[in-house]
């Protein structure tokens, strides 16, 4: 049997008296595109946050290709594992002293340390994954939210992750803009990536996602192929949510 | 009264020699503060809660007592303890560890006001909490930290003036000194006023000038 590159066994999360995430369990495979839907508040992004422990579980244990994810160990041990990860975030959240290039080229430079030229020449490749080798020079301020989130993409992969976690990736775009964004996406998974992604753009999960999971109230309410969940979703919560979806 | 003219003529060359032993403290001392100030803010900033612990305390100390006693221990107490200065560099010592803990405060709050978003993007791509700081935090934070550090700059000018007492022959010393002999307190005083008010205009100048050319992102 081949390992799942992601397993998530009970995974719980409280802020306070405030239980986000409850005994969530799920497997990624190797390849798999995984999309999460589901209303605000229902746990989406935090679930992806404890993923690669920008937030913390209360419980539960993720494992990645086998290997316990865990906050303990060196320092060094933790960050390494972590970037395994890459993390796009809804804010895209660019690093607004440096260049695109040296955005992408950080990581590998710091993290990985490699060399300054060798991290800017992976870089380059990156952004041009992600069609802005045009704009590698420029700094995110001069770039649309777009271009600035596809440079984000572009940090990430530089990174050579194990799987691509994505946090509503479009929902801070301009509607003119979203679309830019998705292609990039459908590439990558389309070139046999490991991601998961939370997005309200269901023709996004329709078109792309293997398996599409519904979540609410922190628990994974439902779970399936695009093409069953859509059309025909068993449980109330989610035949509401796509009605709602649908209606808008 | 009568104002003695002849005597600010003669006063304003040799408060001259004042002003240059004025700026040679507050620049050595404010290199010297703000290099140690960053140090600590960076390590109040630190994941070591015993590091954090004592910058906090060393600054707590510095804050809370008379920039005068700090001056005072400095050239007074620290000979016993077998560390011993001449006046001017017991000056500069004493003028930098109180800058240093008010830099320190400065560094801290203008790297805590980067948005959260920052680190996490940081850490997510597997930065350590120091090369955060370095190459992330810090380089964003050093526009809106020049403001605050130009107030403490100026209040490290100013309080040069202190040094007179453990007779470092600054402006202040300088000032005093015509007045022991030519008993001209309101004229010499009235200059000294003027000299530090002008030495300041200039500062605020040059550290606007300084703001203007900083980029913001």
């Amino acid at each position: 049997m081949v390992t799942p590159v992601i397993q998530v066994q009970d995974l719980n999360k409280s802020f306070g008296d405030n239980s986000v995430l409850r005994s969530v369990s799920m497997d990624v495979a190797t390849g798999e595109t995984v999309v999460i839907i589901g209303a605000s508040g229902s746990g989406k992004t935090t679930f992806l946050r404890c993923l690669n422990r920008l937030e913390e579980p209360s419980a539960g244990i993720v494992r990645l290709d086998g290997n316990p994810v865990v906050n303990s160990g060196s320092e060094k041990q933790i960050a390494d594992q972590r970037s395994q990860f890459g993390f796009v975030f809804q804010r895209f959240n660019l690093f607004p002293h440096f260049s695109a290039l040296d955005n992408v080229a950080i990581g590998p430079e710091k993290v990985r340390g490699m060399s300054k030229s060798d991290a800017r020449a992976l870089a380059g490749a990156e952004l041009k994954r992600v069609h802005m080798s045009d704009h590698a020079m420029k700094r995110p301020v001069q770039l649309s939210g777009g271009q600035q989130q596809r440079v984000a993409i572009a940090r990430a992969l530089a990174m050579k992750p194990r799987v691509m976690l994505f946090d509503e990736p479009t929902s801070a775009l301009d509607p003119e803009l979203v679309q830019e964004v998705l292609d990039v996406m459908k590439e990558l998974a389309n070139g046999g990536m490991t991601m998961v992604v939370v997005t309200h753009e269901m023709n996004f999960a329709r078109e792309v996602a293997d398996r599409v999971i519904y979540m609410e109230n922190g628990r994974i309410a439902e779970e399936g192929p695009p093409e069953i969940l859509f059309r025909k979703p068993k449980s109330p919560g989610a035949q509401r949510f796509l009605r709602h979806l649908t209606h808008e | 009264m009568t104002i003695d003219w002849g005597i600010i003529l003669k006063s304003m060359p040799l408060l001259g020699h004042g002003v240059v032993v004025t700026l040679q403290v507050s620049a050595l001392a404010s290199v010297l503060g703000l290099a140690l100030g960053v140090a600590l803010g960076l390590c109040s900033l630190s994941h070591s809660r015993p590091l954090r612990w004592i910058v906090a305390g060393y600054v707590d100390f510095i804050r809370g007592t008379p920039l005068l006693i700090q001056i005072f221990l400095v050239f007074f107490a620290l000979p016993a303890l077998g560390i011993r200065f001449d006046e001017f560099w017991a000056g500069v010592v004493a003028l930098s560890l109180n800058s240093a803990a008010f830099v320190a405060e400065v560094v801290r709050g203008g790297v805590g006001s980067i948005e959260r978003g920052q680190s996490e993007a940081a850490t997510a791509v597997g930065m350590r909490h120091r090369q955060i700081l370095v190459y992330i935090l810090l380089p964003q934070a050093y526009r809106q930290m020049v403001p605050p550090l130009t107030n403490e700059l100026i209040s490290l000018v100013k309080n040069s003036s202190l040094l007179s007492v453990i007779s470092v022959y600054e402006l202040t010393r300088a000032g005093q000194a015509i007045i022991s002999v030519h008993f001209v307190p309101f004229e010499i005083y009235t200059l000294l006023a003027l000299y530090y008010y002008v030495l300041i205009k200039v500062l605020s100048w040059l550290s606007g000038r300084l703001e203007q050319r900083l980029p913001t992102w």
